[in-house]
């Protein structure tokens, strides 16, 4: 099971602060973006756009970054300059 | 010192916390953030603020941490608030301490800067037309 928390805009689109997933242990961000996109469409522009980020255990992660069972995933909005997914 | 809390802070005493750990300090640059009333042609009612708890503490001690080995200051201290801000109110406090006064305001606008750029902190403005998430920081 994986956490992952919305914020801020993500947070508003998709109606709740938090979903859970559960994943296979070796699944990428990339991939998971991917699972949230068809789960959750109202967020599905905001994850193409390439302007938000993904932590995960609080930590800046990459698209290729691998989640396992138990981490926190978060949803970062555009602060400003990060861009990422 | 670093904190984020949706109450109100006391200026001159986080001065006088800061500035008082320190015999040798002859400089405090202090950096406040105000809401103001007016953004993008739009007039604004009030701002919300909304962090990522844990994280935003963290990156905001990372960012102190960073501004005291890259600059010649003594120490730093940011403090920013979150939930409702009425217009007028403060936002966020930036204090810069060091021996002498140009280290501290170079400090303070590293600070100011890399905090708009890099903190998951995110405002919405809150105007008559409705409600929008701000992705810039001018």
């Amino acid at each position: 099971m994986v956490t992952i928390k919305l914020f801020a805009v993500y947070r508003e689109k998709a109606k709740t602060d938090r979903i859970e997933l559960d994943i296979k242990t070796d699944t990428a961000i990339k991939d998971l973006l991917e699972i949230l996109k068809e789960r959750t469409p109202s967020i599905k522009d905001l994850l193409t756009g390439g302007r938000g980020m993904i932590a995960v255990n609080q930590e800046i992660a990459r698209l290729d970054t691998v989640v396992k069972d138990g981490d926190e995933v978060a949803l970062i909005p555009p602060v400003s300059g990060g861009v990422l997914v | 010192m670093v904190r984020i809390q949706t109450e109100d802070f006391n200026i001159d005493t986080e001065i006088k916390n800061l500035r008082g750990k320190f015999k040798n300090a002859g400089g405090v640059v202090v950096f406040l953030g105000t809401a103001r009333d007016f953004s993008r042609g739009k007039t604004i009612r009030n701002l919300f603020f909304e962090h990522y708890p844990g994280m935003a503490e963290k990156q905001l001690n990372l960012l102190r941490e960073e501004a005291i080995s890259k600059f010649n200051v003594l120490d730093v201290g940011i403090i920013h608030r979150v939930g409702k801000i009425e217009i007028a109110e403060n936002i966020v406090l930036i204090i810069a301490v060091s021996q002498h006064r140009k280290d501290a305001f170079l400090a303070c606008q590293w600070c100011i800067d890399e905090l708009k750029k890099i903190i998951p902190i995110w405002k919405k403005e809150v105007t008559v037309d409705g409600e929008t998430w701000v992705e810039e920081h001018p």
